[in-house]
């Protein structure tokens, strides 16, 4: 993220530290182009199973999240961010908690009820 | 008493980053830091949101599934908008890095049609399924569906409000250092409902349709 230097912008930047720049926004959204088009033409052409399809969309937007996070957010591993990604790290973590163990508790209370509570689907 | 506090904050920020720098600077990135970390909690939020969408998925209540209403052409479509419209932000802060007021309102201007564009492809969306009697209350799907995805979207208009009063800002005071700041809070917010609309048009529409 761009945060803590391009807030101050105006102020020419003699640290040569690259957190803006055209080219950096093109290569950012090309690849995001590219990571996109890839799993929107898997699931819409309709000849891929879910089982190769599901997998493959799911990576290619983490994919996709870093290349948003390092060419628009501009997060790098200067130490002028360390605060910044402290905080993204730790998100990643509770994200990760919350969801996995969601989902894990959720798709596993049908196994753990009382035969006959529920009506089966 | 608040001086204190942010001069304690900027002191320990310093003595963390091992830089020194001046004041003005200190306060912009201290602020900058604290919409991150805002951003972050909403991000905790949206996670919230899309494990509620996931488990409550397969429970359609014999309404529709999501193979049966999502339509993916207009979702490309939103996307393409969200996708250009990070990149004209993009360019709206290289136009500000370079001192050129006008560029700047120009590349906000065409990040706002374009967020308008997104949002108008959403509302005509939520309208058509409301409109066949698949609105929140049909089925489980549908409420997760429509919260995740309503969520997003309300993002996104705050976004759009936020850059209006922004751009008035900038067009009457010019590029002040408070404006900068809050170009570069804004630019955060943009680029992460970009990220977060990944999320959506993956594990909603994709998978969905898969």
């Amino acid at each position: 993220m761009a945060g803590a230097n391009a807030a101050h912008a105006g102020v020419p930047h003699g640290d040569g530290e690259a957190h803006a720049s055209v080219r950096g926004y093109v290569t950012g959204f090309i690849l995001s182009v590219l990571l996109t088009a890839v799993p929107f033409a898997l699931v819409m052409s309709g000849t891929v199973p879910a089982a190769t399809a599901v997998p493959a969309a799911i990576g290619l937007a983490v994919v996709q999240m870093v290349v948003h996070l390092v060419y628009f957010l501009h997060m790098n591993r200067a130490s002028s961010q360390s605060w910044n990604m402290a905080a993204l790290v730790f998100t990643v973590i509770i994200v990760a908690i919350l969801v996995a163990g969601s989902l894990w508790i959720m798709y596993h209370m049908n196994a753990n009820m009382m035969p006959g509570m529920m009506p089966p689907e | 008493m608040t001086v204190d506090i942010r001069l304690a904050a900027d002191t320990a920020l310093l003595a963390d980053a091992g830089e020194g720098h001046e004041e003005h600077h200190d306060t912009a990135s201290i602020v900058t830091l604290g919409f991150w970390i805002y951003l972050m909690s909403d991000c905790v939020l949206f996670a919230a949101l899309f494990a509620t969408f996931t488990v409550l998925r397969g429970d359609t209540a014999g309404g529709p599934t999501g193979r049966e209403i999502f339509s993916l052409p207009n979702v490309a479509i939103e996307t393409a908008c969200l996708l250009v419209s990070s990149f004209t932000y993009g360019m709206a802060m290289i136009a500000a890095e370079r001192n050129r007021k006008s560029e700047v309102l120009r590349w906000l201007g065409l990040t706002l049609l374009l967020g308008l564009a997104f949002l108008g492809l959403e509302i005509r969306e939520f309208a058509d399924l409301v409109h066949q009697g698949f609105g929140p209350e049909r089925s489980g799907f549908l409420s997760g569906f429509f919260t995740l995805v309503g969520t997003h979207g309300f993002h996104v208009f705050s976004g759009i409000i936020w850059m209006l009063v922004l751009m008035a800002h900038v067009a009457y005071r010019g590029l002040t250092p408070d404006n900068r700041t809050r170009l570069m809070c804004l630019s955060l917010f943009w680029h992460f409902l970009d990220i977060i609309w990944i999320g959506v048009f993956t594990i909603v529409y994709l998978l969905g349709a898969a």
